[in-house]
């Protein structure tokens, strides 16, 4: 523990020297903000349509904005992080490698799994860290929002996106921990992350039974649910042992370091 | 403090090193001599429990550094060739982490962190950034960090190189500063170093131990193979001729010098004897104007030559 701990703590305060981190928060900030403007400001257009047309037609007006806001919202987080995560994972273990620094990790009174805990860890925090100021914007949306709130539906959505952001991140941590370069890395977590995101683009409307396979396992349609304010128990599974495989890998790849480097 | 046992790492087909076996008395400051690539590497990877060995067994502190590696890596401090430092972190951060992860208990970590600063002079360094500091400089913080701990045992993969000469002789007073509580080892291919620092020696080779003794033993018992200089002036041909006939020469080196028939040569003679008055009379009685010869002693420089270079002699 004392050791996950003090991998931990060095993690994050290396995160917060070099400007990787501000850059990252700060644009994942500003598009989240633009994009969740963007949606409230189209929907409550339609909804006024809507209700004009409900005025003229007679129909009910059907239509709940804030939970749209939230699904809408969570969709473009979803597709943000498959971009910016494989900043915040290259150099997680590659930078180490090129320095020498595993050498002395390796050689500490550390277990793998310490180190590889410690920085999925710190990793996670910094998502955390990234994702906790876009909850203003719903906080401020609950200020306005006639019939209220259901913030139901955005803990639900927010829990889905932590989960696809942890396994994003297990993922991402062991493609770095192949190479000893982070450029190497990052393009190479990204060109995969890429493939997720167009294989879930082409199973979303697949009836074959293939295709369902490939739905089941395309990470990103496992959110959905959760942005429906649904907790799958089927996904959360999917997810977490998505993460435990993800660390495993990594696992393995610092113990085979131990058998191949000369 | 450490004992090797029949050691062997192979990669393939290749062996990196190949059965060494050899022995640390406590407060001792052991060399590891040889040329790039002879396996001090990776005989250090192996006592740090970085590597597995293929074969054969290492103990430190009585404990196997593969079956019993984390009580190792507990009482074991390591510098690598290239200092394994995070340049984004100050000097006492860093160190504060590293006596953290060795498992220092939290009492201890700021004494621990002072002493290790004080010892490698970094005292007044210690709120800089490791990337902001010279060369040796950093050196001397991979030193530190690998005595945070206070192990046992530090093992120091070519402490010196790449530093310039003022640097090095800090580094090396350092180093013998920290003898006698911890139990050290060194490797370099320089070869002044480890007369300097080391009491003992260990000259490996292809993986191979050439030699393994006390450094005054192994220069003192090599310089007594006797070696003469000589001068001659004559034909080259009947000089090696005369001179193979005189018993009890190992080596004869003959040379002759361009423009004149001034012949330059260097004998080695076995053990014990001082064969200058056979060579002089020999010289003289072939006809042969004996203008120079004079008794050198060889140095260490030598050994390690002749003990790295075999082959190429054979």
């Amino acid at each position: 523990m004392k050791g996950i701990l003090a991998i931990y703590r060095r993690e994050m305060s290396s995160y917060f020297v070099s400007p990787i981190a501000y850059i990252v928060i700060g644009f994942f900030l500003v598009i989240t903000g633009y994009f969740f403007s963007n949606i409230l400001s189209i929907l409550i257009e339609r909804s006024f349509m809507a209700q004009m047309q409900a005025q003229q037609m007679g129909a009910p007006p059907e239509m709940d904005v804030p939970s749209l806001v939230i699904r809408n919202f969570t969709g473009v987080i979803a597709t943000l992080l498959l971009f910016l995560m494989p900043m915040l994972t290259m150099g997680s273990y590659a930078e180490e490698r090129k320095r020498g620094t595993m050498e002395m990790l390796m050689t500490s009174p550390l277990t793998e799994l310490q180190i590889v805990v410690g920085k999925f860890l710190a990793l996670l925090s910094l998502f955390v860290l990234m994702l906790a100021p876009t909850l203003i914007y719903h906080l401020f949306m609950s200020f306005y929002s006639e019939p209220a709130m259901p913030w139901r539906i955005v803990w639900t959505g927010y829990l889905g996106i932590f989960l696809l952001g942890a396994v994003l991140l297990a993922l991402g941590s062991f493609i770095s921990s192949l190479t000893e370069s982070q450029i190497v890395a990052g393009v190479i977590t990204f060109v995969v992350f890429l493939l997720l995101w167009v294989l879930d683009l082409s199973v979303r409307s697949a009836t074959s039974t293939t295709g369902e396979i490939f739905k089941y396992l395309s990470i990103l349609q496992h959110y959905d649910t959760f942005a429906q304010g649904v907790i799958d128990t089927t996904s959360v599974v999917f997810y977490v042992s998505a993460v435990v495989l993800g660390l495993y890998l990594t696992h393995r790849t610092l113990e085979s370091m131990r058998w191949r480097r000369a | 403090m450490i004992e090797v046992d029949h050691l062997i790492k192979s990669y393939g087909q290749a062996r990196a090193v190949n059965d060494i076996s050899f022995k640390v008395e406590k407060g001792e400051i052991l060399g590891f001599l040889g040329p790039n690539g002879a396996g001090k590497t990776t005989t250090m990877r192996i006592l740090t429990g970085y590597l597995p060995a293929t074969a054969g067994t290492a103990r430190i502190a009585g404990y196997d550094v593969f079956e019993q590696s984390m009580e190792v890596r507990k009482r074991i401090g390591y510098l690598p060739e290239t200092p394994p430092l995070y340049p984004e972190m100050t000097v006492e951060a860093y160190l504060t982490f590293v006596a953290r992860i060795k498992g220092v208990t939290a009492s201890d970590i700021s004494g621990r962190v002072e002493e290790s600063m004080r010892l490698t002079n970094l005292t007044d360094r210690r709120k800089e950034l490791i990337k902001r500091l010279s060369r040796g400089y950093k050196q001397r913080v991979g030193i530190a960090q690998a005595i945070v701990h206070n192990p046992d045992v530090v093992i120091l993969d070519e402490p010196t190189v790449g530093l310039d000469p003022n640097q090095i002789k800090e580094v090396r007073n350092l180093i013998k500063g920290l003898s006698g509580e911890h139990t050290i080892i060194l490797s370099t291919h320089i070869l002044p170093e480890v007369e300097m620092t080391c009491d003992r020696v260990v000259i490996i080779n292809k993986g191979r131990i050439a030699a393994i003794d006390t450094t005054d033993n192994l220069t003192r018992q090599l310089k007594g193979g006797e070696r003469v200089q000589i001068q001659v002036r004559g034909d080259i041909a009947t000089l090696r001729s005369k001179l193979e006939e005189v018993e009890g020469l190992i080596r004869i080196d003959l040379e002759p010098q361009e423009g004149s028939d001034l012949v330059t040569g260097s004998i080695e003679s076995e053990e014990g004897k001082d064969l200058r008055a056979r060579i002089a009379s020999t010289v003289v009685h072939g006809g042969l104007d004996l203008l120079e010869i004079r008794a050198v002693g060889l140095s260490l420089e030598d050994i390690f030559m002749q003990l790295t270079t075999e082959e190429k002699a054979a």
